[in-house]
């Protein structure tokens, strides 16, 4: 490109010269299709790590969604069952019988060999902590099954369940597993047996956090992610449109809006972890709000999505055409009226969109949540707003830093749930868009 | 809960204010023409009962307690003299001892804490019956209003422009705060910790702070910077060429299907939340990067800079090529055809024409997506070390800013020890540094915008 055109006209050119032109053109032409090879193979790169992340995670969840669970036989006659213990009216009280027992007893009767009380004991924690309370359950539910020997699918423990998912191999050293060999003989008998099978994993949508990953579930997060992005969308939402009339439609240009818009701008960039700083200095040490609540961590998280919202309403009501406004005008409403009845509802599209998406942001936001407290160890589903609660991302953070390698799958099928609420509200916004959408 | 029903009772009020002072508006609209519609005279009623209920309600709300406290402790027989901690613990105990948890068995803080229950509940009592009266006061007032002559509409809609203009305050309120919060407190462990000793000291290790003449050197800030540094700009050695050649891609040589359908794909890898890159980076990258690096005989820490780093740099692909592909497609297309005119190929054409047009708003979105690097929080506490460590060693494990913040705030609920006050003088550090790469970044946009405008 740099070299001189030579002021010859073309015929004299030399045989050499036009060979040499010849190679630079196709330098240049080979030079092209690098670059834009190069264009190419960085957007299909960008998208195949994006795939990729998907399918990790996915190859990691699926199998969080089924349990294993072991047929025991166990003879739940009345005698067993109807303990008058601690019942000083003699009634029948089946929630005192022994479950645990009766359990281990059925266990046992499998394996006759097993006397030892180590062994015995390895035996036992096959079974999950939590099947003496579901068995429990069952019989306080099921009156009619007592009497008489009842097939009951039991509840396998986390390292129990790992195994027979494949996810620890026998192959480690003995002392490098939680699961011994003794266990994985018996389990492999049991399979053999035909009394081991999978079911769906009801429990991880029904149950709240635990430390035992076989009984953990998600519901409390939900709950809890639900109750925060109400509070937010019930503060943000108003406050965020209304600022956005006022500044868009009211306000004088001068230097304090110059100073509100700049504001608003540098807020929206702001890391999200300052908002937690100012939530714990404000609502926890200022106000006194109790830790761990919904209520504080909507709060913050309006706070941090408003101005995405302003930023989109501003957007969505600059699209409104002048003549809206001077036609309603033209006619007598005030100005109030004007930008009310007609004005704001042609932008409502376009500002829920905004709002959606800010929404969306919030439910997968969890640094700022951190420093208000809502990482704490919360069991119960939380029932009023000032309950402690945690939310969905916050439990992924929790469940991917424990050490029981169940907690893993269950993570992965978590932020699976997660990607799914994120996915539909997006669509949600898109769909908003799309069958709204006004263009002028 | 009686908050609550008192609230419900005001809206009942102001629902009946609507009610009646519609319909005596719209009985006056048979014989006279009145400057406002009748439901404006409606909405004015509910607004002049309701506001002044709420005004009382927040008013009690926020003195009540502290004055029925220091009543409380005024019915005390105090020894005079008392420090002001003491006060402060004699007034948790007795409010305590009011909400029924035991405490001690002290017949003059028992007898504080009934008068403070006591108190408490007259409290209540009063505001109700004061902000009930107030409400319907302000009924009267509305349906006295009620005349031809009386512009409800105006007052309405002041009341709404000033609800408004106090919604947009809040954004300038909320910097605010976040300015106040962070300065207040940043100051506090400034007693503690010289300026300099933060700001230049080399050793970071608060775990360390027990006695008061080491507090001034196990604050030193300097590792945390370079680590942020460090891993922020491994992100962006991944972010900013596989962003920029997508965005060149996607902006000029992309058929139009491939470009909606690609720029919403890469608008996900935005959307996706900051834990599941932590996950992503924790759990799959960093195995995977120790397991090669052993391979190849390098040891690489499970919790390596680099792991968190490329994450991080994945996630901000997105904020580097929208921006970028929005600023190359704003270049003028005669520009192009001029180069494209002259004998140029289309790379030599955005190479040299489209590209150092478009270089101040390409440099602006990189300063974002640096911004966002740094104050990433997320990926760098899952997958990113806790100890720090003064090393450019993209293997080894570093820390960050952020990670420390959340160290230091999570679990610990003392508020004055001067670990937590570090804190919030990190997140001052991080909120300086990224405003003023965001008020930079968006300078230079705004520049280059105007010039082609």
């Amino acid at each position: 490109m740099n070299s001189r055109i030579p002021p010859t006209p073309l015929p004299s050119l030399s045989i050499q010269s036009a060979q040499s032109l010849r190679a630079r053109i196709r330098r240049r032409h080979v030079a092209e299709r690098r670059f834009r090879f190069y264009g190419f193979a960085a957007m299909f790169l960008t998208l195949a790590v994006l795939v990729l992340v998907f399918v990790s995670i996915l190859s990691k969840a699926y199998t969080a969604f089924q349990e294993n669970v072991l047929s025991l036989t166990i003879s739940l006659d009345s005698a067993s069952i109807d303990s008058t213990k601690g019942s000083t009216t003699g009634q029948r009280n089946p929630l005192t019988a022994e479950y645990r027992k009766l359990i281990q007893t059925a266990l046992a009767g499998l394996f006759p060999a097993v006397t030892d009380r180590h062994e015995r004991h390895l035996l036992f924690s096959l079974i999950s902590e939590g099947a003496p309370y579901a068995l429990r359950a069952l019989v306080t539910r099921q009156q009619a099954k007592i009497g008489g020997d009842r097939t009951v699918d039991v509840l396998l423990s986390d390292e129990a369940d790992q195994f027979l998912k494949g996810h620890i191999t026998a192959h480690v050293y003995e002392t490098e597993r939680k699961i011994k060999d003794l266990q994985v003989t018996w389990l492999k008998e049991l399979q053999a047996r035909g009394l081991i099978h999978s079911r769906f994993n009801i429990t991880l949508f029904t149950a709240g956090d635990s430390r035992e990953p076989e009984l953990a579930g998600i519901l409390g997060a939900v709950t809890g992610s639900f109750y925060l992005v109400i509070v937010t969308l019930s503060l943000s939402f108003p406050v965020g449109v209304a600022s956005a009339v006022y500044l868009e439609e009211f306000a004088p240009r001068n230097r304090i809006t110059d100073l509100i818009e700049v504001n608003i701008n540098n807020l929206a960039a702001v890391p999200s972890v300052v908002f937690g700083l100012l939530g714990l200095a404000i609502f926890l040490n200022g106000l006194r709000l109790p830790r761990s609540a919904p209520l504080v961590g909507g709060f913050v998280l309006s706070l941090l999505i408003l101005p995405t919202i302003i930023i989109a309403a501003r957007a969505a009501l600059k699209a409104v055409p002048l003549s809206i406004r001077e036609a309603a005008l033209g006619i007598g409403a005030s100005k109030m009226q004007s930008i009310l009845h007609h004005v704001l509802p042609l932008a409502m599209p376009g500002i829920m969109t905004g709002t959606i998406l800010g929404l969306a942001h919030a439910l997968g936001e969890s640094a700022p949540l951190l420093m208000i407290g809502m990482v704490a160890f919360v069991v119960d589903t939380p029932v009023t707003l000032l309950d402690p609660a945690t939310v969905l991302p916050v439990q992924i953070y929790l469940w991917a830093d424990s050490p029981e390698r169940a907690f893993l799958e269950r993570t992965a099928a978590a932020i699976v749930v997660l990607l799914g609420f994120l996915i539909a509200m997006n669509t949600i916004a898109v769909m908003v868009r799309i069958k709204f959408e006004r263009r002028w | 809960m009686h908050v609550l029903t008192l609230l419900a009772v005001l809206f009942c009020i102001s629902l009946l204010g609507f009610r009646i002072s519609q319909g005596r508006a719209l009985l006056l609209s048979r014989t006279t023409g009145l400057h406002s519609l009748p439901y404006h005279h409606g909405q004015f009623a509910s607004l002049a009962s309701l506001l002044p209920g709420l005004a009382v309600i927040l008013l009690w709300s926020l003195l009540e307690a502290p004055l029925a406290l220091w009543l409380a402790l005024d019915h005390l027989p105090v020894p005079p003299n008392l420090a002001d901690g003491e006060v402060r613990l004699l007034t948790a105990e007795i409010s305590n001892m009011a909400a029924g948890y035991g405490g001690r068995q002290d017949t003059a803080l028992l007898a504080a804490a009934w008068h403070y229950r006591e108190l408490r509940e007259t409290s209540f009592t009063v505001a109700a019956t004061v902000a009930v009266s107030v409400s319907l006061g302000g009924l009267v007032f509305a349906w006295r209003r009620v005349t031809p002559s009386y512009k409800a509409r105006n007052s309405v809609e002041r009341v709404l422009k000033i609800f408004m203009i106090l919604c947009s305050a809040l954004a300038v309120l909320t910097t605010a705060g976040i300015i106040l919060s962070l300065l207040f407190e940043s100051f506090r462990f400034f007693v503690h910790v010289p300026f300099t000793a933060f700001l230049f000291g080399l050793e970071w290790s608060p775990q360390k702070a027990l006695h008061a003449e080491q507090i001034g050197a196990v604050f030193g800030a300097v590792p945390l910077f370079t680590g942020t540094l460090l891993i922020a700009s491994i992100a962006m050695l991944v972010a900013t060429p596989l962003g920029l050649l997508t965005a060149i891609y996607t902006a000029e040589y992309a058929a139009p299907h491939i470009r909606t359908v690609a720029k919403p794909l890469l608008e996900i890898l935005a959307g996706i939340p900051t834990v599941v890159y932590g996950f992503f980076a924790a759990l799959m990258v960093a195995p995977a990067l120790r397991d090669t690096g052993a391979m190849f005989g390098i040891s690489i820490s499970s919790e390596s800079a680099l792991a968190a780093g490329v994450v991080m740099g994945i996630m901000i692909i997105p904020f580097v090529s929208s921006l970028a592909d929005d600023i190359m497609s704003a270049v003028p297309q005669s520009l192009r055809e001029g180069s494209l005119g002259l004998g140029a190929t289309q790379s030599e054409t955005i190479r040299r024409v489209v590209l150092p047009a478009a270089l101040p708003g390409i440099i602006g979105g990189i300063l974002l997506a640096a911004s966002r690097a740094i104050g990433e929080t997320m990926i760098v506490v899952m997958a990113a070390g806790l100890s720090a460590h003064l090393t450019a060693n993209p293997f080894a494990a570093v820390t960050t800013v952020t990670v420390q913040i959340v160290t230091l705030l999570v679990g610990d609920q003392e508020f004055d020890s001067p670990k937590t006050l570090a804190a919030f003088a990190l997140g001052l550090v991080l909120f300086v540094v990224t405003l003023a790469l965001n008020v930079i970044a968006l300078k230079v946009v705004r520049k280059y915008r105007e010039q082609y405008e």
